[in-house]
């Protein structure tokens, strides 16, 4: 039997009539088409689909659509206006290259979201706990947890840390006794690095 | 994954839901955090005719420390329990525990109500309330009952609870002055299922001498295991290297772990052993405190 419900999508009620069974991603997705947020392992394992019920992260490929009723969810599109500034946390992430293919992106955000609501000063480890229910298969993490806590110092006003990702130049004895060190050598991210073996 | 079709109900009071839980018989399921449900109807290891969310019913999720006891609503998420300041002060092994319970998305819908009604012995709270010796009172047609821990957990996927029954609340006593309480376990990676798991809470008197122990297992076990003998072992003696070690071998004695992608059954009765002794000193550094 068709259940009618209202949920209050990034501010903008919607209501429909749904499936019990409905899942909130697919309603997120499919009824609202709203499709940043993502689906990836369907079983509540990777955290690709996480968003803010009433302010707090919830996978929803494990919540019914039912259950969002009379409740408020926020994506990610939800956290910037059209064409406006980005969120600290989508900067953050772009200034520290903290997305690769960018899947799971949507979801560490959301995620990232309610840490930083609760502390906007996190250390790594806290970072890492924070985000253990989220997986990237791309960036091995360390520019994630940059980007929070670059978004964390945006949020609460203080000094932005640097954004020049670790690099490390695997031949670089080889290079500097050909080149000399201080050479400035160019990434595949565009950024430039003086040559040096530490 | 989608779910087979079912009725979704959602009650506002205690009584409503208790009425729908006897209309639709055998085929309704409640739903707290559904963080165990919905993967098992999505999987379709579960296809309840109805589902009753009892997310709608005011009160059932609070912490509060009232006649000698500490009483946790059936509907308390995990997070609320990771973050309480009532339980960190009797009870520092809902943190240990908590933080070790899948990952924060998880930890925002699931609850201790819906954790113990599972009746998994992979889940990690009930070797918790074995140690802190809780009860769970279940509420249905006729009123409340109190169930102790030890006559809770029947086998697997079965529990106490009987059909038109809801767990509405969790009992735990309040322990005496030098106790102590620790979780913890060993999993493959962040978030998974024990491989094992052991809950300890010890209560030791001024002379250094154990007046009390609680010990639990988690996952080595067809249902949650108290390990009787290990602490019959500690009673009436002090901490030492003699009784950590007989603790620990009757612990991997009396569990029951079977070989499958987490080890074999040899490898997890060693580290259960290994558990069972690392928790008695850490609950007893917690009791020293
Ligand atoms: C990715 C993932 C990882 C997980 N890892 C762990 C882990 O490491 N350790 C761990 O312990 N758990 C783990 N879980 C399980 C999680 O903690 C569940 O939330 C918990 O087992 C069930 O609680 P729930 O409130 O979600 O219950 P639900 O899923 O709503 O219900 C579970 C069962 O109990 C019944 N039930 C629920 N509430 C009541 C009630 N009040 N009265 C009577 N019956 C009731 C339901 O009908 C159902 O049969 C994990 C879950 C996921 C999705
Ligand atoms: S798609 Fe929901 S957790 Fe992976
Ligand atoms: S950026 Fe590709 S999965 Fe994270």
């Amino acid at each position: 039997m068709l259940k009618k419900i209202t949920v209050t999508v990034n501010g903008t009620e919607h209501t429909a009539e749904v499936e019990p069974r409905l899942l909130l991603v697919h309603f997120i997705r499919e009824v609202i088409n709203l499709t940043g947020t993502h689906i990836g392992c369907d079983t509540s394992s990777c955290g690709a689909c996480t968003i803010l019920l009433d302010g707090k992260s919830i996978k929803s490929c494990t919540v019914l659509a039912v259950q969002a009723n009379g409740k408020s969810v926020t994506t990610i599109e939800g956290l910037a206006p059209e064409g406006g500034p980005l969120h600290p946390l989508q900067e953050g992430f772009k200034e520290n290259h903290a997305l690769h293919c960018g899947f799971c992106t949507p979801g560490m955000i959301m995620r990232a979201h309610e840490l930083l609501e609760h502390n906007n000063n996190p250390t790594e480890e806290e970072i890492r706990w924070g985000i253990a229910g989220n997986l990237c298969r791309c960036t091995g993490y360390n520019n994630i947890v940059k980007a929070v806590q670059w978004a964390g110092a945006k949020m609460r006003g203080a000094e932005l840390p640097n954004t020049e990702p670790e690099f490390r130049c695997k031949n670089a004895r080889r290079r500097i006794a050909k080149y000399g060190a201080g050479v400035r050598i160019s990434s595949n991210t565009g950024q430039h690095f003086n040559l040096s073996t530490n | 994954m989608i779910a087979q079709s079912f009725q979704y109900e959602s009650p506002q009071t205690l009584q409503e839901a208790i009425e729908l839980l006897h209309k639709y018989g055998d085929e309704a399921k409640i739903m707290s955090g559904g963080h165990s449900l919905i993967p098992m109807m999505k999987l379709r290891f579960a296809a309840p005719e109805a589902v009753i969310d009892i997310n709608g019913i005011p009160g059932l999720a609070y912490i509060k420390e009232e006649d000698g006891m500490v009483k946790i609503g059936g509907l308390t998420r995990e997070s609320e329990l990771e973050h309480s300041d009532l339980l960190a002060k009797h009870f520092p092994i809902f943190a240990d525990v908590t933080k070790l319970i899948a990952d924060p998305q998880v930890r925002n819908m699931g609850t201790l109500g819906g954790n113990l009604a599972h009746g998994d012995a992979a889940n990690d709270h009930p070797a918790v309330m074995l140690a802190l010796r809780a009860s769970v009172v279940a509420t249905g047609a006729e009123g409340e009952r109190e169930i102790p821990i030890d006559e809770f957990f029947y086998g697997f996927y079965m529990t106490a609870l009987q059909h038109g029954e809801i767990l509405t609340e969790i009992r735990i006593p309040v322990p005496p002055a030098g106790t102590g309480n620790a979780y913890h376990k060993l999993e493959r990676k962040v978030g998974d299922y024990a491989t094992t798991g052991v809950a300890v809470q010890l209560t030791i008197d001024s002379n250094g001498i154990v007046t009390a122990a609680g010990i639990g297992l988690t996952n080595v076990n067809p249902v949650p295991l108290r390990a009787a003998r290990s602490e019959d072992a500690l009673i009436g003696k002090p901490i030492s290297e003699e009784t950590l070690k007989l603790a620990a071998q009757y612990a991997s004695e009396d569990c029951s772990p079977s070989s499958d992608l987490r080890g074999t059954e040899e490898y997890k009765r060693h580290v259960t052993g290994v558990l069972v002794k690392r928790m008695i000193l850490k609950a007893a550094e917690r009791a020293m405190q």
